[in-house]
Formats: C-alpha cells, structure tokens, sequence
C-alpha cells in the first residue's frame, strides 16, 4: 500500500488552524430567532400548570410552547440503526418537552425570543405548579416493592433484564480444588465534555424543516426528528458542519426534535437553540453507572473452570441507548476471557437521574474497569502471575463467540502485551514493589480489552459512498459517515487515493453531510467508521476506478483491462509507463463530443462481519499515603488495531482515550444532592476535566496485525484506548500499597477511606 | 439597551464597533468582526476555546467585558496569517503534530501558545502545560499540542541565536 498507513497531516487541519473550518454556531444567521428551554427544578412527579403571564411580558419574546402544547407522540431519541421490527425497536418514552418530570432538569418548556438574553430572561419568570415525588436516585430505591413508577410502560423501574449462559455454571463449580474469588466493583457517572456544546439552529425552506447541527449521526437525527415531529422522513433534512466533538453524546437526538418543532411554530423562520456548558452537562446524556458483582471459580493451573457476573446500569430518567450499554458489558466480560462456563446477568433501571447514553467504548470502560481489576483481584488470592493467567485464559485467535458469533480474525494482544511489559519492566518493578514501607510507594499495573468493530449483528450496518469525477482529475468524495475529530475525513481520503490510485492533492472529502445530498451512513459511532464505511469506500472507489479505465480504454482504443491509475496517470498494468493522465481522461469524459458521460460511482456496503481490535495499558503510579494522591509516573498504551491507517491520527486518538480513561480512573465523577437530584458540579470548573498540566506524557505503540475482514486491513481504534487505563492505575494502586480499591475514580476522599480502612493511614 | 461605540485594534487594524454595553469581547469580535475563530465552549472563562491576546496576553474573551477593549491591541487566530493566507509557524506546526482533532479548541490553544514560543529560553514540558492550562481539549491528551509548543519555541530560539 502507498498511501495507507504514511503519517500524514489531517485533511481538515489547515481549516481548523486558520479559523476558517465552520461549526454549528458560526453558520446560524444573525437575524435568528433564540430559544431556551426550561428545565424542571424537581427530579420527579407532575407539572400541573403554568403561569406564563409575566413571562409573555418580557420584550421580545415571539413564542412560549408548554409540555402541553406538543405533539402527543413518544420517540426514542439513540443514535442506532432503526429496526422494522418492533421488539428490536428503541424505546419511544419521551416527548418534545415532557409533564412527567422524569429527573431534575427535565425539559418543560420552551421560550422562542428576538434575542438570546430576551428568552433567558422570559424562561425565568415562568411560574410552575409541580406535584412532586420523593426522587429516586439510586438503582437498589428503583427496584424496591412499591417504587414509583417513573415510566407507566416499566412497572417496576427496570428498562430490561437479560441474561446467558456458556456451559453449565452449576455444574462447572462443582469441580474439586477450585478457588473462588469474589468481587463487587462500581463505575460512577461521568460525562463527554465535548468542548463545542449540544447545539443547533432550525429554519424551514422548500416545505421542509433544516436542522443544522452538532451531530455525530445525520441521517439518524433525521429518522428521529421525523418521529417526533410526526412528519415524513423526506420533510427533514440534517446538515451536519465539523463538529467540536462528540464521544457518543451526541450520538443521540439532543436539541434537534424540539428545535425542528420550534421553527414550525414561528413560521419557518431560523431559531437557534444553543445549550450552555451547564445545560450540556445536566440535560445531554451522561455515562451509565454501574455495579457489577464478579465470581471466579478458577483451577490450581491457573485456567478459568467457572465465572459469573451481575451487572445492574442506572439508566435515569430515558431509555436513550437503554440496555443496549449493559447488555455490551455483560457480553465484553464473556469475550475477553472466553473459558469454561460463563454466565451473565444485567439489569438496566429507570431512576431519576440524568439520562444515560452513550460514551466512548459503550459499557466496555465500565466492565473493563471490573473485570481486570477482578483478575488482578484473582492474582492477589492465589498468586498466579498477572501476565500469564491472563495469556492463558484471553481470547485467541479463531475464537467464536456463541452468542454472537463475532470471530476473532486477527490479534495481536499477546504481543501488545509483551510490548508493553517490556516499555515498562512491568515484571521486574511489580516484584520489586510489592515490598515497600513509608508513605510514599510506588506500584506498577496493567489490563487489556477486546473491542468489536461496529455493531453487527446486533444492528444493520449500512454506508453508502458517491465519489464524483471532477473536470480537472480530481475526486469528489460524499460520505454519510461524518467527521468528528476522529480523523474520518483524512483516512477516506487516503483510502480513495489508495484504491483508485490517486495523489492525496487530487482527493476532495465533503465534509459537511447534508441528508438531502449525503449518501446514506448511520455515523460516528462504535468505531465503526473506517471499516464499515471504509468498505463502502473501497467498493465505490473499486466501481469509480473500473469506469474510469473504462473511458481511458475508449480514448486510448484500448483493452482497458490493460489498464492501471498510478498517481494520477493511466498506465499500462504493471508498467509505469505513463499513458494519459487522469485530468485529460477527466475532461475529455466531460466534454467528448462523441461520448460525453459524468464518471461517478456510489455503491452501499451491507457489512454482515465484525472483528476485535485488542490492547493493553501498562502504568506505573507514586502513591502519596498520607496525601491520598496518586501520581502517573509513566503510562503505555498498546493496541492491535489492525493496520493503521495514519500513524500520526492513530497515535492521537489513543492519546485522546488515554486521557479520558485517566480521567475516569482518577478524577471524573459527577456529583448530585441526593434530595433533589440535581447535579452538582454541572460546569468546568467543578467537574474535574484533566488540564494539560494534570496529564502526564503520554506513549502509544501499535502491534500491526492484517485484519482480513477489514478493508485495509484495519479495525476498530477511535474508543479502545480509554479502556484500559482506569484499570491499570487502580492494579497499580494496588501493587503499590496492597490496597485493593474497587470503585472508581481514586480520588482522595475515597483513597483515605481504603487507607484508613486497611491500616495505612491511622 | 445602550450602545456604546468601542474603537480598539483588531488584528493590525484600528476598527470602531458600536456594541451593546451587555456584550463579551467575544461576543463583539464574533458578531461585529465576523472572528469566527473564537469559540464558546462555556462562555464563564472555563474552558480556554474563545483566548485572544489582548495587549500581548492571553485572556477569555468570553468574560471581558466589550467595553473594557477600548484603545486595546486585539490579535485573534485570523490575525496570525498574512494576507495571502500563508500561516505562521505555530499554525503549521499544530497541522505537523497532528495537535489538530475536533479543532474546537485548537484557536484557543494556539493563541495561548503566543506567549510561550516568543519566549528567549526553552520552557520545560511541564511550563508549557502550565501555561495552557487554562484551555482545555478533550480530543488529544495534550500531548501533540505541547509538542507543537515545544517545537515551535525550540525553532524560534534557534533563529534568534542565529540572527
């Protein structure tokens, strides 16, 4: 390959460099109108009725819409592939704006006005009559006998309960000379902190409604928006801009049903709906909490013979991605360590907290958290090496997964994790520290992932590519796979030039989706980008470059099986004798007297195939005793992802999860009063988002495998990097000072408690 | 509400604006100057997205006050590019890095860098994400953007020594 795999600079870079890359905010006319929402300020129970008298006194004000006003119809907001079967549909349990009050900051109502401040100041002074009930925080209040009902469909609270089962988990324990081992391990609510907030601008044009907005996932708004609303697909049209990143939160219909009706109600006119940092936080979708309960029945030779898992997700108020995070959980737990009988068992449950969703790895981070630090757990016990059970116990090449049947194609963990054992003398430093007396101690850890690629089979997996012949050579490339900071843009362009044997110059991406134009893709989401539409690419550009040789064979009276695109020019096949370049092939394709034709090529991919992406982190950690502090030494990151694409992109998305999975290990959590449910630290300051200076640096390291199914080799890369990373400090906590912590993340307060607790700090 | 007419450098060039007195600095140079390249991450001075130099230092454009820019010399992202569009050794060097991901935060973040390359000796990496720490990114880990930083100081120090 010529192009695949050369590090080169971002398609896009010199737009966002120069500040001439536009986003959501910078398109919206100056004339629009602006809406602000008003959240409710109880977390369960009634609006009863509203007082908007003042409110409508406030100049400028053009519209008021109450939760009684909207359309009578339920949605679903997740970002997933619609399914023509009811019972795999997503749960429509929310409308425009909502009376239930289903978690606090819910949303009731909507104030359209000529200026931001006018609606700011209007929502204020809306006077609301609420019946309220007790809010229902937690999972374990949510399944009590005689909880409230938070949603009339779920009677007792829980979305969905599933379970499996690989063999005979009653009969697998019953094996003589097993050790068990039990653990209980919980992840906390953390959020995206996308730097560009959840916002978007509606208007109405051609008897269609255009939302412009900050969206992972275009054509699904769309499905969404059309649900909502109560109106066709085809009277909504999504336009997507570069967006200031999304990391799963807005692979959800955010702000653009309600928007898309507010401009309905104004006649057409543009109204902006912008939410704040604040609002993004409390009224967006979160990271699902979870608590899982872990048992391990493992034989003298260190080989798994039975484990078990109980995993319960606190959904809050709407099902958004519901059990689907869960249920990806419970299922990673089987795959990564695919031996003897295994079952598992998950709970999804309405509460009265924010709305769930996704965020980066989709439950892998959660379960990855418990799982390896459930094996270090393991180690601690029995003493086995960390390294080797987890070697002979993990996922190996040409494993099927029965539930499934996802297919190891390729892995290069074992190595990833030699690599990163070897970057860190993990072996020899855990020997040495396992030890140490004195307040401050210093402790290695490790732990690895399976990540699939995409969705299949639980969802369609569908793209679509349109690539256009321009008149001077060049290619125009239409994707409804969408750019999102993850470097889509600048793989497919390398991609197209790859395939059709083009220069990286001659490659045009369209960025920008517009629903009414785009091919259709599902988006950004379960790092599925680059091999499923890649292979929507792929087979587009294979089309595009046979038609193209087509036209050459014609000018050139020639077979154009005997032809060949080599940067830009057509050559003889396998010779690089240069015949006729593309550009003339181009234009006289364009403009032949004789035989005039557009050359285009749009071609959809039905991908019916997955396949793992693995990794390792290694870290070494300081851990102040007294100070309860833990400082990063020194972190690794190694992943088997296939080929890489770009080396310098890759290297920055694993340096992206990294941080966010040190985050999660160390400092991010949201904090709400437990009386009312709000949440407390709803903005930057108080939600503690690494800094640059509170990040150490930061090493990545590939281990490059072909994958076979992919399209280039490559699989799944953009979320796999933040999973290893919180359980890797916390088993380095752990070898540091014996202390085994089980909930995430490892702030003081929580350290000074397991200190105390185990006697280090009295 | 009362408009005031503010009359600042912007980018080299003296500009007067008539603003309304409620308004942020980012407000002004985004509404009346059409600055794109500012952006409101939180709008309360968290995140760093909407950093401007005002008189050679970093500020969030988002909590100065519009009026408070009167007589100031204002540089922005667009300022760093000559007229022919040609981009600065910081602009290049975050495209070179790869310090560039969603790009949201990346005019802040190179803004916030002014400082730190103009400076006569080499900051160590820890100074240098000191000195940023007052913008955030959620995409990159920092690392490609401190070593964009760190390059672009090192080169500006070895064409001073050699001048």
């Amino acid at each position: 390959m010529n192009i695949i795999g050369k590090p080169l600079n971002r398609v896009d870079a010199y737009d966002k460099v120069t500040g001439k890359a536009k986003y959501t905010p910078d398109l919206v006319s100056p004339h629009a109108l602006h809406a602000k929402v008003l959240h409710s300020t109880i977390a369960n129970g009634w609006v009863k009725e509203f007082d908007l008298s003042e409110a409508w006194k406030v100049e400028g004000v053009v519209d008021i819409v109450t939760c009684f006003d909207v359309p009578d119809i339920q949605f679903p907001t997740a970002g997933h592939p619609w399914s023509t079967e009811p019972k795999h549909q997503d749960i429509a349990d929310r409308k425009l704006l909502n009376a239930r009050v289903r978690c606090y900051a819910d949303d009731i109502a909507a104030v359209v006005a000529e200026t931001e401040i006018a609606a700011e100041v209007a929502v204020r002074k809306i006077k609301v009559t609420y019946e309220e009930y007790t809010p229902i925080l937690s999972i374990e209040d949510a399944m009590k006998e005689g909880a409230t009902v938070i949603h009339e469909e779920k009677p007792n609270n829980v979305v969905v309960h599933s379970s499996y089962e690989i063999g005979s988990f009653e009969e697998a324990i019953k094996e003589k000379g097993l050790i068990k081992v039990v653990g209980d391990y919980e992840t906390p609510i953390v959020t995206h902190c996308h730097i560009e907030p959840a916002n978007s601008f509606a208007y109405m044009e051609d008897g269609k409604i255009v939302v412009v907005s900050s969206t992972q996932i275009p054509h699904i708004v769309r499905r969404v928006c059309s649900q909502a609303l109560g109106v066709g697909f085809g009277t909504i049209r999504i336009v997507k801009p570069y967006i200031g990143g999304g990391f799963g939160n807005k692979q959800d219909a955010l702000t653009e049903p309600l928007n898309a009706y507010l401009t309905t109600r104004v006649g057409g006119r543009p109204v902006r709906l912008a939410y704040t940092r604040e609002e993004t936080f409390a009224c967006t979708r979160t990271r699902h909490a979870m608590k899982f309960h872990i048992e391990s029945y493992i034989r003298p030779d260190g080989s798994f013979a039975a484990r078990s898992i109980e995993a319960y997700s606190n959904q809050g108020a709407y099902a958004s991605h519901a059990h689907a995070l869960v249920a990806n959980s419970v299922n990673g737990f089987r795959m990564m360590y695919p031996v003897g009988a295994i079952k598992g068992e998950a709970y999804t449950v309405y509460t009265n907290m924010p709305t769930a969703g996704a965020m980066r790895a989709y439950g892998i981070p959660q379960i990855g958290f418990a799982l390896e630090a459930h094996v270090d757990d393991i180690v601690a016990k029995t003493g086995f090496d960390s390294i080797k059970i987890r070697k002979q116990n993990m996922m190996k090449l040409g494993f099927v997964d029965p539930v499934t049947t996802i297919t190891c194609h390729s892995t290069g963990l074992e190595e990833c994790i030699d690599k990163g054992e070897k970057y860190l003398s993990y072996t020899k430093k855990r020997k040495e520290y396992e030890k140490q007396d004195g307040p401050i101690r210093r402790g290695v850890g490790m732990a690895i992932f399976c990540y699939k690629t995409g969705v299949y089979p639980i969802s369609l997996e569908t793209s679509a590519v349109r690539m256009l012949l321009n008149q001077d050579g060049s290619l125009q490339v239409q994707m409804g796979a969408t750019e999102i900071g993850q470097g889509a843009d600048t793989v497919f362009a390398m991609m197209a030039a790859e395939t059709v044997g083009l220069t990286m110059d001659k490659i045009h991406m369209v960025s920008k989706q517009d629903t009414d134009v785009t091919p259709y893709d599902t988006g950004a989401y379960a790092s599925r980008q680059s091999y499923v539409s890649g292979l929507a690419l792929k087979k587009t550009a294979e089309t595009f470059k046979k038609k193209l040789l087509e036209f050459a064979g014609f000018m050139l009276k020639c077979d154009p099986w005997d032809l060949d695109i080599k940067e830009n020019y057509i050559v003889h096949t396998n010779k690089d004798e240069r015949l006729l370049s593309v550009a003339e092939v181009a234009l006289e394709s364009c403009y032949s007297m004789t035989n005039s034709q557009h050359i285009s090529a749009e071609e959809t991919h039905h991908c019916t195939d997955n396949t793992y992406s693995f990794g390792v982190c290694f870290v070494e950690v300081e851990v102040d005793i007294p100070m309860c502090q833990v400082k990063v030494l020194d972190i690794i990151n190694v992943h088997d992802s296939g080929t890489i694409l770009n080396h310098q992109t890759a290297r920055g998305q694993v340096h992206g999860g990294m941080s966010m999975g040190l985050g999660y290990g160390l400092y991010e959590r949201h904090l709400f009063d437990p009386k009312t449910g709000r949440m407390y630290n709803d903005n930057l300051l108080d939600y503690k988002l690494m800094t640059a200076l509170d990040t150490p640096d930061l090493h990545a390291d590939f281990v490059e495998t072909y994958d076979p199914t992919g399209p280039y080799g490559n699989k799944s890369l953009g979320e796999p990097p933040t999973i290893p990373v919180a359980p890797a400090i916390r088993n380095a906590v752990l070898n540091a000072t014996g202390v085994a912590i089980n909930a995430i993340p490892l702030h003081p307060q929580r350290l000074f408690g397991a200190f105390t607790d185990a006697g280090l700090i009295k | 509400m009362a408009n005031k007419n503010i009359t600042c450098t912007v980018n080299g060039k003296q500009r007067t604006f008539a603003v309304d007195v409620r308004s942020s600095l980012s407000d002004m140079l985004r509404g009346n100057a059409g600055l794109d390249s500012i952006k409101h991450g939180c709008d309360v001075g968290e995140c760093g997205a909407c950093t401007v130099l005002i008189n050679g230092k970093p500020f969030n454009s988002c909590i100065y006050m519009a009026i408070w820019a009167e007589g100031k010399d204002i540089l922005t992202l667009e300022g760093l590019s000559d007229t022919k569009g040609t981009i600065s050794d910081i602009q290049q060097a975050f495209i070179d890095e790869g310090a560039v991901q969603c790009g949201f935060c990346t005019p802040g973040f190179i803004m916030s860098s002014i400082p730190i390359i103009n400076k006569d000796t080499p900051s160590s990496r820890e100074e240098i994400r000191k000195q940023v720490a007052g913008n955030l990114c959620r995409c990159t880990g920092y690392e490609h953007i401190v070593d964009a930083i760190e390059k672009t100081q090192k080169k500006r120090i070895a064409e001073k020594k050699q001048n």
